[in-house]
């Protein structure tokens, strides 16, 4: 096949490359710029749209043996990730922009930009693994190594966009990938591994929104209603967040208060305890399957957010609406934030949260 | 879409072209020998002669006295000497001297150094228009100098520009700058060798040039400059190059530039011809299979080598991917570090928009280029286009 290697500059994409390679395609690397201005977006090693990974990438590309271009997808990016996140959190909800970069950019503008040139299939190195059935599905299951597997940021992979896609290192646990890189001399074998948004610089998401959106006061009230202080901006907070409230006196009991509920219209940031944030029932929109789409009501498990456990759940599924009943209780669960939707280590698809609703427990 | 095992089908002349081999040859016999040409035995005096042989060979080539001839690591080191060592000096003169006159479609080694002396040095820097044809739009220039004539530094226009092609009017900016005493700088890096230069006939004050554009190694260049104007330098140590530009000066590689101007220089008129029509062969070529192709530059008054053309409905990133892909090397215009594309200044400038900006290729030919080149590339561009056409954004 031919096949093209989307290389960040770390040390997956390069090994993934390699892999592609070995397997006998005919491998063309490409970095993708995200950002006209990269001094802008995150420095050093732990991004992955800066002009030093993009060298990073180009020296691995060489090491392999491959072509390397950079493909400019920088509007794409601005318009599809950068004001589909700021928009989400202004209206209250906590968006995922890796899952928005996957379904938008990878393995969208990319993918549909290599199949015109001639490409069959792109390569990333995303941790899961892809099985092709008997009756010619192509099924995407986690990885091997548990604790790195990126199924939950390719759940809104359609089964068009899997067939045309490669993940070479779902079988390898990471170690093995490091080995391996240094094994092949590739000067990323030790690099850090990239976390956080890429295109926020220092991490500071809060700080990010404030500047992008500037202040908007508002208040924060507990369950009863009752105004507890105010704050700069709704959209600085996310529910189930607990750290840097601010709000200046402390609850009755003593207890930690968390944020419950965001209405970014008026502003006003719900708090209360703990057992405010348990849901075990959410309703979901823009569902995308990997493969068919479920029929009816079937059981399932269900990840909430990147690294985070899964949950079994009854999954019933009309059209375009999703519902999913709990059978473990989630915490600190935002609207806007992905479902996805597993039958075993098999990704079925995922939805996006529209609402929760509040598990019956006593309090 | 494997790299067929052929030599490359090599048309990226602008951004660097192979080394003659006698220049290849003379540097590689300086590179055995030992001497630092400001030492003063055997050695050092015989690496001195070396350099100042070339000096000499190079401003004859050139119309230049030797004495105007400072050797320089290349073009950009060339232009941040000649823009910020003269608006230094001339600033220092008359502090009122704070603005310099360009155009917009400058190399960034011009550009990127004037807008730093603006954001660091009080410098007013203006950009000014080009024609459809990227051809400086003189009465642009005539107003601007003449609004304040006693406030500005310098005025510097390239040769010829690095992407379409177009030869600038360098005379009439001589003419009108020194009826006001204005002092003129040139970036020539794209014309030595490939257009008539003559230094002293042209008039300017300031010429730069670089090596390995025009059959010589890389990182050594030159800025010609008039001994009667003041330059203040950038490298300051041990005073080589009457003090404008301190630095152990490269031996071999001199010698190689020197071998390479001179071979360029007197070979000009017949590669010129040469290479026109080879050139004009490929356009012909390209638009018997692309009809819609459309041909940037001047008609005429543009560099030999040059054929810079917009493909619309593809993103030249495409096609440039696509022609590597085939064996066939060309550029979008001019080189970015980051390896970024970015729509061309110089296609704005000339009042394209920014999509038919980013479907532009350009093909340099050189001393090396071949009718068989040619034929690859007529081979090649129709199926690429139609290709790079399906793969819209």
């Amino acid at each position: 096949m031919r096949v093209i290697a989307a290389m960040s500059g770390g040390v997956d994409s390069a090994v993934a490359a390699a892999r592609a390679v070995d397997a006998g395609h005919e491998v063309t690397g490409i970095h993708l710029a995200l950002s006209r201005n990269p001094a802008t977006y995150r420095a050093g090693a732990r991004g992955c749209c800066t002009i030093e990974d993009a060298n990073d990438a180009r020296r691995a590309a060489d090491i392999i043996g491959i072509p390397f271009y950079v493909w400019d997808l920088s509007e794409r990016f601005h318009s599809d990730v950068v004001q589909d996140f700021q928009s989400e959190y202004l209206a209250g909800r906590t968006p995922n922009p890796c899952l928005r970069c996957n379904e938008k950019i990878k393995f969208a503008a990319v993918l549909d930009r290599a199949l015109a040139l001639g490409y069959d299939a792109v390569a990333t190195g995303h941790y899961a693994r892809l099985v092709e059935t008997e009756d010619g599905l192509v099924e995407m299951h986690r990885s091997l190594d548990a604790a790195k597997d990126q199924s939950y940021v390719l759940g809104v992979l359609t089964q068009e966009q899997l067939r045309h896609s490669l993940f070479p290192l779902g079988d390898t646990p990471k170690p093995q990938v490091r080995a391996e890189a240094a094994a092949r001399g590739l000067l990323v074998a030790d690099k850090p591994d990239s976390h956080d948004i890429c295109f926020i610089s220092d991490g500071d998401t809060a700080g990010w929104l404030q500047e992008k959106l500037g202040s908007s006061t508002g208040t924060f009230v507990d369950e009863q209603g009752e105004v507890l202080g105010t704050h700069q901006g709704s959209f600085g907070f996310t529910i189930g967040q607990r750290k840097g409230l601010r709000i200046g006196r402390p609850a009755p009991d003593g207890q930690p208060r968390y944020v419950l509920d965001i209405e970014p219209v008026s502003g006003t940031v719900t708090v209360g305890p703990r057992e405010g944030l348990t849901i075990d029932g959410i309703v979901g929109i823009a569902p995308r399957w990997c493969g068919p789409a479920p029929t009816a009501t079937s059981e399932c498990t269900v990840q909430l957010r990147a690294h985070g456990e899964e949950h079994r759940a009854v999954l019933h599924v009309d059209g375009e609406s999703v519902t999913i009943s709990l059978l473990d209780p989630a915490q600190g669960i935002a609207p806007g934030q992905s479902a996805v939707i597993y039958d075993g280590s098999r990704v079925v698809g995922s939805c996006t949260i529209e609402s929760t609703s509040r598990a019956r427990v006593a309090r | 879409m494997t790299t067929p095992d052929r030599p490359p089908v090599y048309l990226d002349h602008a951004a660097t072209t192979p080394m003659l081999p006698e220049a290849v040859e003379t540097m590689a016999r300086q590179l055995g020998l030992t001497g630092n040409a400001n030492s003063l035995h055997g050695s050092g005096r015989a690496a001195r002669r070396v350099v100042e042989e070339s000096r000499e060979r190079i401003a004859q080539a050139l119309g230049a006295r030797p004495g105007e001839v400072v050797f320089t690591s290349g073009g950009t080191e060339s232009n941040n000497l000649a823009l910020k060592g003269i608006y230094w000096a001339r600033r220092a003169e008359d502090p009122r001297r704070t603005r310099i006159l360009t155009t917009a479609i400058e190399h960034h080694a011009v550009i990127d150094p004037l807008e730093w002396l603006e954001q660091e040095d009080g410098a007013h820097v203006e950009l000014l228009g080009v024609d459809e044809h990227g051809r400086l739009q003189v009465d642009a220039l005539r107003a601007a100098v003449e609004r304040d004539p006693g406030s500005v530094a310098l005025v510097s226009v390239m040769w010829a520009n690095n992407e379409v092609g177009t030869l600038q009017p360098v005379e009439e900016v001589v003419t009108l700058a020194h009826a006001h005493g204005i002092p003129v700088h040139t970036d020539a890096v794209q014309a030595v060798g490939a257009v008539p230069v003559d230094f002293a006939a042209s008039g300017v004050d300031a010429l730069t040039l670089t090596a390995h554009k025009l059959g010589g190694p890389y990182g050594v260049g030159a800025l010609v400059v008039r001994r009667e104007l003041n330059v203040t330098p950038l490298l300051h140590g041990g005073g080589q190059e009457r003090n404008i530009r301190s630095g152990t000066v490269d031996v071999p590689a001199i010698t190689a530039f020197a071998a390479a101007v001179e071979l360029a220089v007197k070979g000009q008129p017949d590669h010129a011809g040469r290479v026109t029509e080879l050139r004009d062969e490929l356009v012909r070529r390209v638009r018997d299979v692309v009809p819609d192709a459309r041909l940037n530059g001047h008609p005429q008054d543009r560099l030999p080598g040059h054929a810079h053309l917009s493909f619309p409905g593809c993103e030249g990133d495409s096609l440039l991917m696509l022609l590597d892909h085939r064996g066939i090397e060309c550029s979008t215009g001019s080189a970015c570090s980051a390896g970024v594309p970015q729509p061309s200044h110089v296609l704005l400038a000339m009042g394209r928009d920014e999509a038919e900006a980013r479907s532009s290729l350009r093909f340099t030919l050189g001393h090396t280029s071949t009718p068989g080149d040619v034929e690859a590339v007529a081979e090649a561009i129709g199926p690429v286009v139609e290709r790079a056409r399906t793969a819209t954004r």
